[in-house]
């Protein structure tokens, strides 16, 4: 490179391989006046050279140098490569904080209206979907609650076993001092139907069956069968979303169930090894404690949740845009939120019950 | 004139702000092969989508059998849809069921055959795309031009008189490219059927096109029969019709 009456010359490789030594080069030529850039002994070029060349013509530009002497293969190239004649991009818009937190604001309105919408619509064809199994796969049904319900049985059972433990054995230590340790059943059994049993079941089945919802649906709209579909004039939601629906019903008072006895089984373990209780006092404790209050509210608080955590899982799917980025985004936002809802719920259920 | 099986008028289509079609107003006519032609991006998928209500369109009006349908309620709209068939540009194939199902899903929805009856026209239809072996196939077992015939017999299950298809012969090697051809001019003159069809292959719209329709930055550049598009001095469509790509 030289530059010497305002003419700036470049020569043998402008490529790839030299741009770099090229432009700390141009960086160190002291430039007064220059108008034109010549390229005459210029041997070959490739986009990288002809981004220099862009590079250094914007650098100059209060001088505006024109390009001579050049080849007709390197004008070829320059003619393909230059980022000069691309159109401008549009200027993203500024934006105001009170216009991005009234957008927000609107866009929550807008998608709380979406979700509740979508719960009609499930809500209306879950129960048409009882009667007239027009619209739905066959055995579509029992494979959900093999899905949902049996494949989440080991999980769901050890957990529970575990939170047993380690509920009774935080405690077990305060109740001794009292000598207070039969009422370690009390407080298993009590926190198990009403509280832990409904709630960790739905915290699992919402990562596990949840976040399956929503990517199944969300996969299916992004490669166009939810379209499909509705060509076949078959109402997606009767396909896709109630057979779910009725699976989950089905499924989570009985997962639940599971739960809470295996949870109590785990404060039974506890009691027996660490508390010198019996089995048959623990038993007789655990039954006199418990109404039948207490286990229609576990039972009932986890359908809401089961209802919950396919609403949550379908509106994410329905609502995904892009490909396949957008379905890992809306199986994440889905689990966030139903997790949440359940967790929301639950404390309303606590309010509700307790007055 | 012939009556129009489908009439387009004024179609405006957007996604969110941006205007994809602006004004569009287009007509086919039964018993046709009607080409939709234009560069890629130009919204000939979007135009279908609207046609079919899977957007709703911001403004203008779509008659189909000579009922307006943007106002329709649902129900009416699906009596229609039973009679159209689609096939989209990625196929649409249920990825959970295998082929057989997936041609078998309009059959039990919409009609009350026996079962045997049923399996007997999913083999036909399979076998006519070629696609007899790959019956218990899974989509995701299928190449990509296999996926778009298993998705063209789903589309034709119901012999419906009108049939939409998105780019079908795209990534197509040229004989199963021409073979389908063949089998689109058979349902055209065998079952009567009115064919809407997007396509680049300048040798597939030389073999089916009745008519085409040439849209061009959200508006109708030219409309007529293929005759009429070669001769119509139009420079997009003489250019295309030389050299076989778009400016
Ligand atoms: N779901 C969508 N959301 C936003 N923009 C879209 C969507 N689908 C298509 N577009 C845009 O609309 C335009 C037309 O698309 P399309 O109708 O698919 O074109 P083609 O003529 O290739 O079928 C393109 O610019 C595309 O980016
Ligand atoms: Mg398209």
């Amino acid at each position: 490179m030289e530059y010497k009456n305002k003419t700036l010359f470049l020569e043998g490789d402008v490529t790839k391989f030299t741009t770099t030594d090229l432009l700390a080069e141009f960086s160190r030529i002291k430039i007064s006046e220059i108008e034109f850039i010549d390229l005459q002994s210029v041997k070959s070029i490739d986009s990288a050279g002809v981004a220099f060349i862009d590079e250094i013509k914007l650098k100059l530009k209060d001088f505006s140098p024109k390009l001579i002497n050049v080849a007709e293969d390197i004008n070829a190239s320059i003619e393909t490569f230059s980022a000069e004649k691309m159109p401008e991009p549009e200027p993203a818009e500024k934006a105001n904080i009170f216009v991005m937190l009234g957008a927000s604001l609107y866009n929550w309105l807008d998608n709380f209206r979406d979700a509740m919408y979508l719960s009609a619509d499930i809500a209306y064809w879950s129960f048409i979907g009882i009667f007239d199994r027009k619209g739905q796969r066959k055995g579509s049904v029992i494979q959900q609650s093999l899905l949902i319900g049996v494949d989440a049985l080991g999980i769901i059972g050890l957990l529970s076993l575990v939170l047993g433990l380690i509920l009774a054995l935080q405690s077990a230590a305060q109740l001794r001092q009292f000598g207070a340790n039969i009422f370690v059943a009390d407080l298993i059994a009590i926190s198990m139907v009403r509280e832990m049993g409904p709630m960790m079941t739905a915290i699992i089945v919402a990562g596990r069956s949840g976040s399956a919802i929503a990517s199944e649906i969300a996969t299916m709209k992004v490669t166009e069968e939810i379209d499909a579909l509705k060509m076949m004039a078959i109402n997606p939601i009767r396909y896709i979303v109630v057979p779910k629906f009725h699976a989950i019903t089905i499924c989570m008072p009985l997962l639940v169930t599971m739960a809470t006895i295996l949870g109590i089984l785990g404060g039974l373990i506890v009691g027996i090894t660490y508390l010198d209780l019996s089995v048959v006092s623990f038993y007789t404790q655990v039954i006199n404690v418990l109404t039948l209050k207490d286990i229609l509210i576990g039972l009932s608080k986890s359908v809401f949740f089961a209802w919950v955590i396919v609403i949550i899982g379908s509106y994410y799917g329905f609502k995904v845009t892009g490909g396949a980025e957008g379905v890992g985004k809306a199986t994440t936002l889905s689990v966030v939120a139903s997790i949440f809802a359940v967790i929301v719920l639950d404390a309303l259920f606590s309010l509700v019950f307790l007055i | 004139m012939r009556e129009p099986i489908i009439k387009v008028e004024n179609l405006v289509a957007k996604y969110d702000d941006k205007v994809i079609l602006d004004g569009v107003s287009v007509e086919f006519y039964p018993q046709e092969v009607t080409v939709i032609l234009g560069g890629s991006g130009c919204g000939k998928t979007t135009l279908i989508k609207n046609i079919l209500r899977l957007f709703e369109p911001a403004g203008g009006s779509v008659t189909i059998f000579g009922k307006e349908i943007t106002t329709m309620d649902e129900v009416e709209f699906d009596k229609i849809l039973e009679k159209i068939g689609m096939l989209f540009q990625n196929g649409a194939l249920l990825n959970s069921v295998s082929i057989f199902d997936n041609v078998s899903i309009p059959l039990e929805q919409h009609t009350n055959l026996p079962d045997e009856i049923i399996a007997k026209i999913i083999e036909v239809k399979l076998n006519l795309v070629n696609l007899g072996h790959a019956i218990r196939l899974f989509p995701s077992e299928l190449s990509g031009g296999m996926k778009k015939r298993a998705a063209l017999a789903r589309a034709i299950a119901l012999d419906p008189p009108l049939l939409f298809c998105d780019e079908p012969s795209a990534g197509l090697d040229p004989l199963t490219s021409a073979s389908l051809d063949e089998l689109l001019l058979k349902l055209k003159n065998q079952l009567k059927m009115t064919i809407i069809i997007v396509t680049h292959e300048l040798a597939s719209i030389h073999r089916i096109a009745d008519r085409i329709i040439f849209l061009d930055n959200g508006r109708v550049l030219f409309q007529g029969t293929l005759q009429e598009a070669k001769v119509s001095g139009v420079p997009e469509i003489t250019t295309f019709f030389e050299v076989g790509k778009f400016d």
